[in-house]
């Protein structure tokens, strides 16, 4: 059994005070007391800027990779202990610009993985320029004119790509956040949790009055496994009208049951011992 | 043997199935007792162009390709325009009698030898590909094969294809073999006359090579994205891996290839991906996160010429100061270079348990030439190969800490699941890989991590191979796969040696020093523009190597390019 004490480390968080990070952290510290997370089941990975920084308060076996990259060191890490469950932290540049590309890719696969975007729509860590999922006309320090861009929508691309489990949280609302994060582990497949969270320093417009305002949840009339009415909901977006929930799922067989090699025991349980390898010679013979 | 070494070469269109033509032929000739080697060019292109795959037949032990050809298989004109003057005297072309093929400008000392390609072909059935197995059957009678040895073969290769197909190409290869028994047996050589109980020998090619040699060496998970010139280790791979009960997987693109192998070495699985330059460019960023993460992943890198897509489906040996130093900062890197297939082999299944020890990535560099050509080899033995995974645990530690310091710089490597608590951090960490950047611990883990390739250097890194005498009055060095053609022309000149080196980093200055003060010429051997491997040896021993042959075309070095630099330098 998982205790909350148990997950403390040595580190105190260093994020801003009123960070959704800080929200975020709490929420998956109470999921993993809820379901039994701990160093025998789970294993975190975590890509770079603010996000990046849980895996030192947080006590989970982890891996902090490079910039964009968390996705595959998760991937590589399911395709390797299946028995573990493994939840990957990124942000929406993290995830969206440098690792656009894995991420796509992971959806269409269907990698038993979790994903969690820290979506704060700025880069923070380098102290404020647009990302991915600011808004059209931002003002930051990389677009002192406006944001010329567009932004793009995570929940739409992952359901465009193939994802089988695509919800949105709102950090602020640390149970609705933890009760999510449970579902899409308990989701057999790739699960997208595109957490809005606010940055209080960086970005003064999608703050946490602004979410409160506007955020809404999605009720039990909409129909998840409706992929067409999923691409409707995730296409919301305005004064009272920013969705939060579960947009879509659906079940399919999973990357890793897919593989004969790891479909019963996880790979490492395989002996990569080969003392005898004859008959393999034999047929280049 | 009649003629020894023996060369044949097929030339024909890309898409005419020439490699296999080559390859059938040259497996006829391992089965029939002998050794060979083969060497294939062709251009980055499915259909077209010209490609040309050369089989040498020899008696002992065929290690590279040589400029003379005995025996040609022309599929087109372009073949005997582009050929014809490679041709030994009383040497032969095989080429279709319905063809229009000018033959006006071959030298008139080789045998013409006009067989009815299309006809036979179109007697037995309709797939114009039947023509090359016509050839395969003539080119066979001239050598004075054994016709059995290639039927047996043609029914393994075409077996999956049904009983048609089989059959079809045994009449196609009949046909060709008895025409030219009959029509021009005079000119027949006696080549590959079987032999009574031939030992038993594979065929293999440096791709294949490291994919027997990742197996062999206990391999657990491989991504691996496709590039010229190592998409054959995948295919090698992703063929045997449920009977092994490792994973293949097919990135997106080289970033996830060594990120995902970097996530599942993380997890305890023996992992490798593979690529060629332009493919590690993108694995730099994953290179020096294994390093610093000390988490234990192969690369191996297959060269070839040129930056960016450069000359994509030929061979070089650009690669080598890039591997030795690609990736910001600093941190322990193994870099290995094969010279040949079996060396390819070993390194391939020694770099996995070199990763695990030393927890820190390894490279293995191969070249465009190692990758394609096969060559013919007793089956391995690796009976005395153990699997060393170093200090992994699989036990709960009390008080556990992943980046613990110890006097060789390798810390007991605990993986995820096993209850331990530790963070493989990309950021510079303290023992339990808690973010810092405190002076102290900064100081103290790079030494740590660096203190690693020290002990390597000691317990484990191989001194380099000289070849001939001790005392020699010129003295050859090189690296990778220009081995082959030096062996072979040095075997004329009993007073010139050569250091073949293998160990990039760490690197066995001492020895390699040791051996090179005592040269009264040196000349440094490479496939690239500056002299890579020269520049190292310079930068660890002081030793400033004057006469660089270099070649960066793509193309190897031929033994007869080897002996004329030989003769010139030694005056003969």
């Amino acid at each position: 059994m998982t205790e909350l004490k148990d997950l403390a480390t040595k580190c105190s968080p260093n994020w801003c005070p009123g960070c959704g990070n800080i929200a975020i952290w709490g929420a998956f510290k109470n999921a993993a007391v809820q379901k039994g997370w701990d160093n025998t089941n789970t294993a975190i990975v975590a890509g770079i800027g603010c996000h990046g920084h849980i895996v030192n308060f947080i006590r989970f076996t982890s891996f902090e990779g490079l910039h964009g990259r968390a996705i595959p060191v998760a991937t590589g890490i399911k395709l390797a202990n299946s028995r573990l469950n493994v939840f990957t932290f990124t942000g929406d540049g993290d995830c969206l610009a440098e690792g656009g590309n894995h991420f796509i890719h992971a959806c269409r696969r269907n990698h038993n993985i979790n994903v969690f975007i820290h979506d704060n729509a700025i880069y923070a860590l380098t102290t404020g320029q647009t990302s991915p999922t600011s808004p059209h006309g931002f003002k930051t320090k990389s677009t002192p004119y406006g944001n010329p861009d567009y932004p793009i929508n995570p929940v739409a691309l992952a359901i465009a790509s193939g994802a089988t489990f695509v919800a949105r949280a709102y950090a602020g609302d640390i149970q609705g956040t933890a009760e999510l994060m449970i579902k899409a582990n308990e989701h057999q497949g790739i699960s997208i949790l595109d957490i809005l969270q606010p940055c209080v320093t960086f970005n003064k417009e999608a703050d946490h009055t602004f979410y409160q305002k506007n955020i809404y949840k999605i009720d039990s009339s909409h129909d998840v496994t409706n992929k067409e009415a999923a691409f409707k909901k995730a296409l919301e977006w305005g004064e009272k009208q920013i969705p939060i929930g579960i947009f879509y799922e659906t079940s399919e067989l999973t990357h890793e049951s897919k593989i004969p090699q790891i479909s019963d025991v996880p790979l490492i349980d395989n002996n990569p011992e080969r003392k005898d390898l004859t008959q393999l010679f034999e047929e280049f013979v | 043997m009649e003629i020894i070494p023996y060369s044949i070469k097929v030339g024909g269109q890309a898409g005419q199935g020439i490699k296999s033509a080559g390859q059938i032929l040259a497996k006829v000739a391992t089965r029939s007792g002998y050794n060979i080697s083969t060497y294939t060019e062709f251009p980055s292109i499915i259909r077209g162009g010209h490609n040309v795959t050369q089989v040498v037949i020899g008696e002992a032990e065929v290690t590279s390709p040589i400029r003379k050809c005995d025996l040609l298989l022309a599929l087109n004109q372009d073949t005997i325009d582009r050929h014809k003057d490679e041709l030994t005297d009383k040497g032969t072309i095989i080429f279709n009698s319905e063809g229009r093929i000018d033959t006006s400008k071959v030298k008139k000392a080789v045998n013409l030898s006009p067989i009815p390609l299309t006809k036979f072909a179109s007697e037995v059935g309709s797939n114009e590909l039947l023509e090359n197995t016509v050839i395969v059957g003539a080119a066979l009678a001239m050598v004075g094969g054994d016709l059995s040895i290639l039927t047996d073969l043609l029914k393994a290769e075409y077996g999956s294809k049904g009983d048609d197909v089989v059959e079809a190409n045994k009449k196609a290869a009949s046909l060709g073999f008895n025409y030219a028994k009959s029509e021009y047996s005079k000119n027949i050589k006696k080549v590959l006359f079987k032999k009574g109980n031939p030992e038993k020998k594979m065929m293999l090619n440096g791709c294949e090579a490291v994919g027997l040699g990742a197996i062999a060496g206990g391999l657990q998970f491989a991504a691996i994205y496709p590039m010229s010139p190592i998409t054959n280790i995948l295919h090698v791979l992703a063929k045997y891996q449920e009977r092994f009960g490792f994973v293949y997987k097919q990135p997106e693109d080289e970033i996830s290839a060594v990120n995902m192998a970097i996530g599942a070495a993380y997890a305890g699985a023996r992992s490798l991906t593979t690529t060629s330059g332009g493919g590690f460019c993108l694995m730099s960023e994953g290179y020096g996160l294994a390093g610093i993460t000390e988490t234990p992943i192969v690369i191996v890198d297959g060269m070839r010429p040129g930056p960016a897509t450069g000359l994509p489906t030929w061979s070089g040996q650009g690669d080598l100061q890039f591997l030795l130093h690609a990736h910001q900062g600093e941190f322990p890197r193994i870099v290995l270079a094969a010279g040949d297939i079996k060396e390819s082999f070993d390194l391939t299944m020694k770099a996995l348990n070199l990763a695990e020890k030393y927890q820190t990535p390894v490279v293995v560099l191969i070249d465009k030439n190692i990758c394609d050509g096969d060559q013919s080899y007793p089956l391995f033995d690796i009976s005395k190969f153990a699997l060393d995974r170093g200090k992994l645990t699989h036990e709960k530690k009390e008080n556990y800490k992943r980046y613990e310091y110890t006097d060789d710089g390798i810390s007991v490597r605990s993986i995820p699941g096993f209850g331990n608590y530790f963070i493989a951090n990309s950021d510079e960490h303290d023992e339990e890989g808690f973010s810092t950047d405190e002076s102290d611990i900064a100081i103290a883990q790079q030494k740590k991590r660096m203190r690693k390739l020290g002990i390597c250097e000691k317990e484990d890194m191989e001194k380099p191979v000289l070849y001939g005498p001790e005392n020699a009055d010129a003295t050859v060095v090189s690296w990778g796969s220009n081995k082959a053609s030096i062996l072979t022309a040095i075997a004329n000149f009993p007073n010139v040696n050569f250091l073949h080196i293998t160990w990039m980093n760490p690197f066995p200055a001492d020895e390699v020093k040791r051996i090179l003060s005592k040269a009264k010429y040196l000349i440094d051997v490479e496939c690239n523009f500056t002299g890579q491997l020269a520049g190292l040896i310079t930068e660890k021993t002081g030793i400033m190597i004057l006469d660089k042959y270099l070649k960066y075309d793509g193309r190897p070095f031929f033994p007869e390019e080897i002996s004329d630099k030989l003769k010139s330098v030694l005056n003969i």
